[in-house]
């Protein structure tokens, strides 16, 4: 294939308007005659609501209008409910109670928005939200985690009269109990999955336009899915769909927070038809801080029986999720049939017990991000793995080369139902150990140490799944000019699909790269049956819908090249953009060009070359990107600090469309997983229940200073088997292998003091208070 | 944020007559911590008095044995001055430190040492060096200047004109740098002059202070065993998410014996 | 009140509110939106622009600041003839931007490492980018390129 077809580094199209100011984002419309909102936002973890008065609001300059949750009720917006089917063993459903848009009642988190308020200009529209006056009952609130079921914790819902959610378990426990307890080893760890504010470098936003003559509100929106978000405001604003317009041009980042159902957008899409002008929201930084959804938050505790020989006889888990005040559309999916279904990632474990329990806290609801899940499952068995190390004396590589699973074992099906069709566990460790040459540590260390230094490494083998939903809908459009339009049910937002489906028009059907445009993010041209970018899923599923709509645009192009060339349709054949029979060809642009002629169809044949394909995959037909990662990291014993120096990666993403952009994800996702080991903790106050690390003053963004110059490599010895491109899901493998690796590798680096686990984020001061704590326990 | 009158006086004079006629009046340098303290409503003032246009604020000039730096002048230039680096090369290696670059091309000496936030940089480096705080009223020593949290003892309408320092035989500045804000965690400067040796320390109370023990211990015998067994007492500094009081003394310590390395 | 400065090379005067931010004036007052502001406290980076040549954080200055001053920002930084300027040619050869969010103000502070360190090498140029944050890349591109210009720049 040429220089810009699959597997070619290609440079991106979508540089040149990112790189000179010409992107747009949605802070960049800006609507005549528009409003701006200001959301009043509850000061109190907890609180009842007696009553909010609005009139001195109302009287402050510039202010329009300020509403409440009855008036958006009283015009029809409904509650978030959530589609969570899970119950406990006795078949007892979750509590998973409606969310109001904005609570008129009780506030369950600091920063929750009650009550909108609309101004001439933004700064108006701010003044006159701190003139709201609500009158709170500060209720006591809980926070942790960990301590949100105790029986004596506030409770968020009296009506349940249980911050636990539901009880889920896999099976029953006692078969895996005994297992464990008549195993030659056992191993066990309580980690703490430390809770994360995800910050896409753009702020939300959302601007709402409402059309009296055709009755259609359009909203401007940073999305990952133009049409599941219409779907889902649309009935949240109970009007049919085509009557609401979702628009996204450039977005600042997803991360798998941006497609969620939002109060703030829901409230603005419904001002702007109540009041007949546009309306705008522009959050600031510190108010997406308690507004965005927020992403982890577990504690797990788990226990591991090996055999004499290394061998994991059978695996408990128990989790904690903190969902915050309510649900979120997924949060208390992602440690069960999200990504923690991924348990027990590469590792051959046919016994397992798995426990999780989803509380309600009063903190900001948490939900996907990046990895979804599989983050946190990976972290948890790796950081068993080096603990079964350290049991049985075996090396790290060793006890996980005795627990992966073999290639020669592959199709397997986990016991959580998934079925890995493809993979090299243990060839890609391998590779990695010899890219990172692990042998050579030693010497590496031995010089660390000459300038006072403790250096470690560590290393992470992982699984993770990628798919999300199973349906794909794209659209191939060729123009009478020769050129064509890849409509996309997808949304890129970051990701490069200008670049990557250009490259795959231009392999599958010969038109040359830059003559490949790419439409998306507005719902009037979206395929219907868009579902977006999330779950590291667009080449698996949009890049196969392309594929077919490319198969169906040849198939059809066929039969009109045969009519231009006057020979039977079975004798032409399709080879590098050129319809070919015997020696005489026709190009796929001349193709095209007839097609929109109708005097030049065969017969009965409708003009155009414009093919639709609603891709369904099989359900077991996900797939499951896996990776190892090895970490060096250097430790300054006397401050705690620690420097990753060396990090090298060896992802099975199967067929690698273009290196430059899946190097990106790699590097992107390994920067997101060692922020969360190294840097960021949205910490709560227990006692006020106030987000501590409300800024980017508190909050520890990982900077491009904590990095080196990091190395990544494919191994491409696997392309999936069950999709026709070949693909992996390459979006957030880094944010899986890299948390583990580099927690393995401080842990290593203080060895010498016997130092076994630190919890994320490892801050100087948590190493150097390891440190003091292993010093003091070796002298007493 | 709430809007205001504002001014661009040409002469400290002028600056100077406006604070002192306009009550709720806030003098402006870089604005780096201003501009956001006002963003989030946390400071309003009615008038904001630029002092970014006044010429005899700027600059870096030597006098006789003195180094005396322009209220106005921006960190970038500190950290990057041939006459500091030559100097006192310890405070322009602190001025390179504080914040990023394009904080460094705004921020300015006066702005940083008025506001006297615990954790700026600029305080460790003018009470480490023993420099004296010029004002439009009077000459304070540096030991005199920082009174307490966000707190000097700058009189209402007082403007700082610029800061004098002498140039120590040795000095040296450590930072344990905030991973978010790039505030100091801790900072450390460490002067000799003659048998005369400053300790200041930044961020690890509620204000700029010399840690006495260590000068003492210092002064003695300036060597890194000399701090061996001279601790700071926890109670007396801040606890917070990043970082406790007992972390806090520890690097403290650890800070001072690397500063004295580092000019032993 | 009144602030007349030069933006990419053009003259301008408006009548504006003190208390209106460079960053707002660019965005909303002259429509040049490519300047984006990604935080409220000074950290992202998102928003620099060059003030008389030099990279500043337009978030955090007021617009009468900059009055009688050079604005140079991400659509003034390309040459006349539309020709990349090499921080901006390189950002695209390296993969230096994903989403784009943070770009505008990465390249800017790019040109301005450039401009002060031709030949800046890989940890210099990391610890060069303390004040801007990106949440997509994890760096590698932006160094490398910001890295490959400087080389540039010396030779």
């Amino acid at each position: 294939m040429g220089q810009f077809g699959i597997g070619q580094p290609v440079r991106r199209k979508e540089d040149i308007r990112l790189l000179t100011g010409k992107g747009r984002y949605t802070d960049d419309v800006h609507v005549d005659g528009q409003v701006w909102a200001a959301f009043v936002r509850s000061p109190h973890a907890h609180a009842d609501i007696r009553g909010i008065d609005i009139a001195a609001a109302l009287e402050s300059p510039g202010v329009t209008h300020v509403f409440t949750g009855a008036d958006l009720e009283a015009g029809g917006v409904q509650p978030l409910l959530y589609d969570l089917p899970f119950k406990d063993r006795n078949g007892k459903p979750m509590f998973k109670p409606a969310r109001r848009i904005l609570p008129t009642d009780r506030a369950r988190f600091g920063g929750e928005p009650l009550a909108l308020v609309l101004a001439e200009t933004a700064e108006q529209a701010k003044a006159g939200a701190e003139l709201v006056e609500i009158d709170f009952e500060p209720l006591p609130c809980v926070t942790s985690t960990a301590r949100a079921g105790d029986p004596d914790a506030p409770v968020l819902y009296p009506e349940h009269g249980s911050n636990v959610a539901v009880h889920w378990e896999n099976r029953a426990p006692d078969e895996i109990d005994a297992l464990i307890a008549g195993a030659a080893h056992k191993v066990s760890v309580d980690l703490v999955n430390n809770r994360l504010v995800v910050a896409p470098m753009e702020p939300r936003c959302a601007v709402a336009d409402y059309d009296a003559a055709s009755d259609v509100i359009t909203l401007y929106t940073p999305t990952q899915g133009i049409m599941t978000m219409q779907t889902a405001f649309a009935a949240l604003l109970n009007i049919p769909k085509n009557k609401l317009r979702i628009v996204a041009q450039d977005v600042g980042g997803g991360f798998g927070i941006r497609s969620k159902r939002y109060p703030e957008s829901i409230a603005v899409a419904w001002a702007a038809k109540k009041i007949g002008r546009p309306v705008k929201w522009r959050g600031d930084r510190s108010e997406t801080f308690v507004s965005d959804y927020h992403g982890r938050d577990q504690v797990n505790h788990a226990v591991m029986g090996l055999d004499r020989d290394g061998r994991v006889l059978a695996l408990r888990l128990e989790t904690i999720v903190n969902v915050g005040g309510y649900c979120g559309d997924n949060g208390p999916r992602l440690p069960i049939d999200g990504g923690g279904r991924i348990i027990p990632c590469g590792y051959d474990i046919e016994k397992f017990y798995f426990s999780v329990k989803p509380v309600y806290t009063n903190t900001v609801p948490t939900d996907t991000y990046r990895g979804a899940g599989r983050p946190e499952a990976n972290f948890i068995m790796e950081r068993l793995m080096d603990a079964a190390a350290d049991a049985t004396g075996l090396s790290r590589i060793e006890v996980r080369r005795r627990n992966l699973i073999p290639t020669s074992k592959l199709p397997y099906r986990t016991q959580m139902d998934f079925v890995y069709d493809s993979g090299d566990f243990i060839g890609t460790m391998d590779m990695t150990v010899k890219e990172a040459d692990w042998d050579g540590f030693a010497a590496r260390r031995a010089e660390s140490e000459k300038r006072g230094k403790l250096r470690g490494i560590g290393i992470a083998s992982f699984v993770e799944q990628a798919g999300g939903r199973p349906t794909e809908e794209m659209r191939v459009k060729l123009e009478a000019d020769g050129s064509a339009t890849v409509y996309a049910g997808t949304f890129s937002h970051g990701q490069g699909h200008e670049t990557v489906y250009a490259q795959m028009v231009e392999d599958f059907l010969g038109i040359p790269f830059d003559q490949v445009k790419l439409v998306q993010g507005d719902s009037d041209t979206t395929p219907v049956g868009g579902i977006g970018t999330f779950g590291s899923r667009s080449s698996m599923m949009g890049g196969v819908a392309i594929r077919r709509s490319c198969n169906q645009i040849i198939i059809k192009g066929k039969r009109i090249a045969a009519h231009l060339l006057q020979a039977e349709e079975s004798q032409v054949r399709f080879e590098e953009g050129l319809f070919k029979v015997n020696v005489s060809s026709v190009s796929i642009q001349e193709v095209a060009r007839a097609a929109a002629d109708p005097s030049k169809l065969p017969e009965g044949m409708k003009a155009g070359l414009d093919e639709n394909y609603l891709f369904e995959r099989e359900p077991d037909a996900m797939n499951f990107p896996n990776g190892c990662h090895i970490c060096e990291v250097e430790v300054d014993p006397d401050l705690g600090i620690v420097q990753i120096v060396k990090y090298t990666a060896v992802d099975d993403c199967g067929v690698v469309l273009n290196p430059l952009l899946v190097h990106g994800q790699v590097y992107g996702g390994v920067a997101q997983g060692i922020g969360q080991a190294l840097t960021e903790d949205a910490v709560y106050d227990e006692t006020s229940g106030q987000l501590l690390a409300g800024s980017f003053m508190d909050y520890g963004m990982p900077r491009a200073h904590h990095f080196p110059h990091m190395v990544a490599h494919f191994n491409e010895s696997q392309p999936c088997k069950t999709n026709d491109l070949g693909v992996k899901g390459a979006g957030e493998a880094g944010a899986c292998g890299a948390p583990p690796a580099f927690v393995s590798a401080v842990v290593d680096a203080l060895s010498p003091y016997g130092v076994k686990h630190i919890d994320m984020p490892l801050t100087p001061e948590r190493v150097w208070r390891a440190i003091a704590d292993a010093k003091s326990k070796r002298a007493a | 944020m709430l809007d205001f009158t504002y001014h661009r006086p040409a002469s400290v004079a002028d600056a100077a007559k406006i604070v002192g006629e306009i009550e709720d009046a806030k003098l402006m340098a870089g604005g780096m911590t201003l501009i956001p303290t006002m963003k989030q409503r946390l400071a309003s003032p009615s008038d904001i008095v630029d002092l970014g246009r006044i010429p005899e604020l700027k600059g870096i000039r030597r006098d006789g044995a003195d180094l005396v730096i322009g209220a106005m002048t921006r960190h970038a230039d500190v950290a990057s001055s041939a006459l500091v680096r030559e100097a006192i090369p310890a405070l322009a290696s602190l001025a390179g430190q504080i914040g990023d670059p394009a904080v460094r091309h705004r921020g300015t000496i006066g702005g940083s040492i008025s506001n006297a936030d615990p954790a700026a940089d600029y305080p460790a480096g003018v009470v480490g060096l023993d420099a004296v705080v010029e004002t439009n009223q009077r000459q304070i020593a540096a030991d005199d200047f920082f009174t307490g949290l966000f707190d000097t003892a700058l009189e209402p309408g007082e403007i700082v004109t610029g800061v004098r320092f002498r140039a120590p035989d040795a000095a040296n500045y450590q930072k344990l740098r905030h991973p978010a804000s790039g505030y100091a965690v801790v900072g450390v400067m460490v002067a000799r002059f003659g048998s005369n040796i400053r300790v200041a320390i930044t961020g690890a109370g509620p204000s700029v202070f010399r840690a006495m023990e260590m000068e003492a211990a210092l002064s003695a015998k300036f060597a890194v065993e000399s701090l061996a067994g001279v601790s700071i007492d926890a109670a007396d500094l801040l606890s917070d998410m990043h970082a406790s009081a007992d972390y806090r003394a520890h690097v403290v310590g650890v800070l001072a014996k690397r500063a004295v390395a580092a000019i032993s | 009140m009144n602030v007349t400065l030069t933006v990419n090379g053009q003259a301008i005067s408006r009548d504006v509110e003190p208390r209106m931010l460079l960053a707002e004036f660019l965005r909303d007052e002259l429509r040049l939106t490519g300047t984006h502001v990604g935080c409220d406290t000074t950290q992202c980076g998102c928003c620099i622009v060059h003030l008389d040549g030099e990279a500043v954080k337009s978030c955090t200055l007021f617009a009468v600041q900059a009055d009688g001053s050079k604005v140079t920002t991400i659509e003034g930084l390309a040459g006349t003839d539309g020709a990349l300027h090499p921080v901006q040619a390189a950002f695209r050869e390296h993969h230096g931007l994903q989403c784009g969010f943070c770009t505008p103000g990465m390249v800017m502070m790019g040109a301005d490492i450039v401009r002060r360190i031709p030949g800046a090498d890989d940890e210099t140029v990391r610890h060069e980018l303390e004040g801007n944050i990106c949440r997509c890349t994890g760096y590698q591109g932006i160094v490398e390129a910001i890295v490959d210009a400087a080389a540039q720049a010396r030779s």
